[in-house]
């Protein structure tokens, strides 16, 4: 009887150890972000986001780092969405079952835990064979676009195979070929899933700095970038950059160009989320 | 002609899976010939037996150990956070708690995995350092610790939904075997449910370090620029990501032993993560195959 | 493009032989031994059967018994199953449709199917009734409203849906869904159209109403319904198929099937005993 109710309370003290753990990062998370609202919050205007770079904190600004991550954004979206949906598609539509396949799917979940500084190298090294690229939005974008390549297509594969057969069959039914079954029917109705599945990957492209400043992206850009050419700097590079410098006055720039990546993120986030949970509707 | 345009969408389709192939043997291939051109001027013995890594300063030495020193503490210090935190967090979560607070909990963890790198480096070093420093009067201004314990709180949901995938795998019948029997919770978790999860725990925790040793930005800011062979926590080190930056960020000359020396470094890396990657996809099919 | 079952090359044949146009005209599909296979396991085993044109023609089994997998070779819908095959003939309109040469899509177009569980595309109701015409690369919007009405009204749908075409289809009751779905396999008009188990998953009152328009559909297409329920097909076919292992048992019409079977596992089956 004793052992009884020994057991129980180890039960009921391990519960209590579960909900602390549930709640320890984010906790700490919300401390943190507590912190850097403290401290940024008061420098965040209307002219930090509009003003250049500049050696004395107080004039510095993001600009040009913000206009660098939005054409960072949509020119890996150009290269990357296209390509991994067009993989997704071929990988679960098309491929013949066997060793191939197999090969494919093990490559691309290797692609998908490569480090994101090796992306960098691999940037680094195709674009030094053009000169004129060096540094440029394209290398940086291109460099991105093979990092989230894996996570796209994960993602597309899955939303595609989440289309019940049933869809396909009534299309296949009606006479249509297999690609107007997946242009008019199977991509229309993965839609949803692909989406979620891009946001977040192009939300872990916003924030990457590492392989950027391996191919070459700039830390001080005082101008904004005109065409994929140009030279350019990206927020996450802006703050990195803020953090190793010892005045004050740019740790206080760090974090508000913190809070500015972290509406950013969250917000992408919360809309692949809220993508996700009404998706999950839809074919119930 | 609709057969033939059926025909040229496949095989553009096709082309795009390939492609990722191609991504691949140019990873292989690149990382690869700039080591060569490296082992042909250093020896590979002194590579992994000298003690020392300065190939910026006069007084050159190319042992990689400081460097993969730096890597394994950082990670260690991570994993020992993560592990036990998301393990805990995925048996309450699949074991205890209602399926309402699960459902809403999730995403907020996911959330800590989605946080940019660099804003953690942030954190640790001027958050977590001055706040250690209060109770550790040893600790450096930069160090594996504080570096570390950020990364673990960033890989939590690595373990914690990978090993929840795992037990929630685990037959409800053996659970229920269990309770039949009269066990609480808390020992059906620890004697049944969790042993027979335990390689999809392996799993996770494998990948988690995968990601840690491939992690960049927290290290780089937060570990320090100094490589040392030492396995204390509080002192600065250099992992080899932090390194790869730190060139990045000089001014090294292409064609220059120094630049080849980055790709040394990345290679080594690479077949680690590679490998420990690999062993988790293996162990993860064994235990999916176990339950079918 | 080899528009096999165009009617030029039927006419030819027509007109080949007499003898052959009167045997063969009665009959929308048959088969000549045909066997078929999932991988290893052989599924039908040396089906000879003609289906008569402008009928319905009930396939009764218990689960398992291969009616619903030739069900599916009549339109080549079990190509997408891996390891699949045929052996023997299949004849639709006097043209073998395992031929090398097919086009399943033509062959699709002229065999529609209507599937156990109603399966409209997420889409409006306008969409899912305009797809099959689209697909063919008919952009006419008059023509295509007009075979929307047209096949809305078939089905007895149109005075309930006329007024919400934009509508998701998934806001329809499973009855009407299933009509939805009947709707869009006749607007790109077809002469043959499958059922497979088209009321299983509905109530009495929308079987009632499908039953119904069977009825109505069979003075314009030849039709072919699976089905589990014993009255279902003494209701609404003319002819009818008993299955078991993979073999058709026997084969007459449906009051000779349900009145004076010949064979003793027929009458069992029918009678309720097994399955």
């Amino acid at each position: 009887m004793i052992s009884t109710k020994k057991n129980k309370i180890i039960d009921k003290l391990f519960q209590i150890l579960g909900i602390i753990s549930t709640f320890f990062g984010l906790l700490l998370l919300a401390v943190f972000i507590g912190f850097i609202l403290y401290q940024g919050l008061g420098r965040l205007n209307f002219d930090f986001i509009t003003a250049l770079p500049s050696r004395i904190p107080e004039r510095a600004g993001i600009y040009t780092a913000l206009a660098g991550s939005l054409w960072i954004l949509a020119l890996s979206i150009i290269f990357s969405v296209p390509l991994g949906i067009a993989a997704a598609i071929y990988l679960e539509e098309y491929i013949p079952e066997g060793k191939f396949s197999k090969f494919l799917e093990i490559n691309i979940s290797n692609l998908a835990g490569v480090p994101s500084i090796i992306y960098g190298l691999l940037g680094l090294q195709i674009f030094s064979m053009f000169p004129g690229l060096n540094g440029s939005l394209l290398a940086g974008a291109f460099t991105l676009s093979l990092l989230i390549l894996p996570i796209i297509i994960v993602a597309a594969r899955e939303a595609i195979r989440a289309v019940p057969s049933s869809i396909k069959d009534a299309a296949y039914a009606l006479g249509a070929t297999k690609w107007q079954t997946i242009r008019h029917q199977t991509l229309p109705a993965a839609f949803g899933g692909i989406m979620t599945g891009i946001i977040l990957a192009l939300s872990r492209a916003v924030g990457e700095a590492a392989p950027l400043i391996v191919v070459g992206a700039m830390a001080y850009v005082p101008f904004v970038p005109k065409s994929p050419i140009d030279q350019y700097s990206v927020l996450p590079i802006q703050i990195f950059n803020w953090i190793s410098r010892p005045q004050h006055g740019f740790v206080i720039n760090a974090a508000a160009g913190i809070i500015v990546l972290l509406v950013i993120t969250f917000s992408m986030n919360a809309l692949a989320v809220y993508l996700r949970n009404k998706n999950q509707k839809k074919f119930s | 002609m609709k057969k033939s345009s059926e025909k040229i969408i496949e095989k553009l389709l096709l082309s795009s899976a390939l492609f990722t192939i191609l991504t691949t043997l140019l990873i292989i291939a690149i990382l690869l010939f700039e080591t060569v051109k490296f082992f042909s001027e250093i020896s590979i013995i002194d590579f992994f037996t000298d003690t020392e890594w300065t190939p910026l300063f006069d007084d050159k030495h190319f042992g990689i150990l400081p460097l993969l020193s730096g890597t394994f503490l950082t990670s260690m210090v991570a994993t020992l956070i993560a592990l036990p935190v998301g393990l805990v967090i995925a048996i309450y979560l699949n074991e205890y708690s209602g399926n309402k607070f699960r459902k809403t909990i999730k995403p907020l963890l996911e959330l800590l995995a989605a946080v940019p790198t660099v804003i953690y480096g942030f954190f640790a070093l001027v958050i977590v350092t001055p706040f250690l420093q209060q109770f550790i009067p040893g600790l450096a201004g930069f160090s594996s610790l504080s570096a570390g314990i950020v990364m673990g709180i960033m890989i939590i949901p690595y373990v914690s939904s990978l090993s929840e995938d795992a037990l929630f795998a685990v037959p409800k019948s053996l659970r229920e075997a269990s309770y039949g029997m009269g066990a609480t919770k808390f020992q059906t978790v620890f004697k049944v449910t969790l042993p027979a999860a335990s390689s999809g725990v392996i799993v996770a925790v494998i990948l988690a370090i995968s990601r840690a040793i491939g992690e960049t930005m927290i290290v780089a800011i937060a570990a320090g620029q100094q490589p040392r062979l030492t396995l204390n926590p509080l002192v600065p080190v250099e992992t080899i990501t932090a390194y790869i930056v730190q060139v990045s960020l000089g001014d090294v000359p292409r064609e220059s032993l120094e630049y080849t020396t980055i790709f040394a470094a990345g290679i080594t890396l690479f077949i680690f993560t590679l490998i420990l990657n690999n062993i988790s996809f293996w162990l993860r099919n064994k235990f999916r195959e176990k339950y079918d | 493009m080899t528009e096999i079952l165009s009617k030029k090359k039927k006419k030819k044949k027509k007109n080949k032989t007499s003898v052959e146009k009167s045997v063969k005209s009665n009959f929308i599909i048959s088969t000549e031994s045909l066997n078929a296979y999932y991988s290893e396991t052989q599924a039908l085993f040396d089906i000879n059967i003609q289906i008569p044109k402008l009928a319905v023609t009930a396939f009764i089994g218990p689960s398992g018994c291969g009616k619903s997998t030739l069900l599916r070779v009549f339109n080549r819908m079990n190509d997408y199953i891996d390891g699949f095959k045929t052996e023997g003939k299949v004849l639709v309109d006097d043209t073998d449709i395992y031929a090398k040469n097919i086009d399943t899509e033509t062959l699709r177009k002229n065999v529609g199917m209507v599937f156990q569980k109603p399966n409209p595309f997420p889409k409006s109701i306008y969409e899912n009734v305009a797809f099959g015409l689209k697909i063919q690369g008919i952009n006419d919007k008059s023509f295509i409203e007009h075979r929307i009405e047209e096949s809305l009204k078939q089905v007895a749908l149109w005075g309930e849906v006329k007024d919400k075409m934009k509508k998701n289809a998934y806001g329809l009751s499973g009855g009407q869904q299933q009509r939805l779905c009947i709707a869009r396999t006749l607007a790109v008009e077809p002469s043959v159209v499958l059922m497979d188990e088209p009321t299983s998953a509905l109530d009495p009152i929308s079987t009632g109403r499908i039953e119904e328009l069977l009825f109505e559909l069979r003075n314009n297409y030849s039709i072919v319904i699976v089905t589990h329920n014993m009255q279902q097909a003494a209701r609404i076919s003319d002819k009818t198929a008993f299955f078991w292992l993979g073999k058709i048992v026997e084969y007459n019409d449906t009051k000779k099937i349900f009145t004076n079977p010949k064979n003793k596992q027929t009458e069992n089956y029918i009678s309720g005993h097994f399955g």
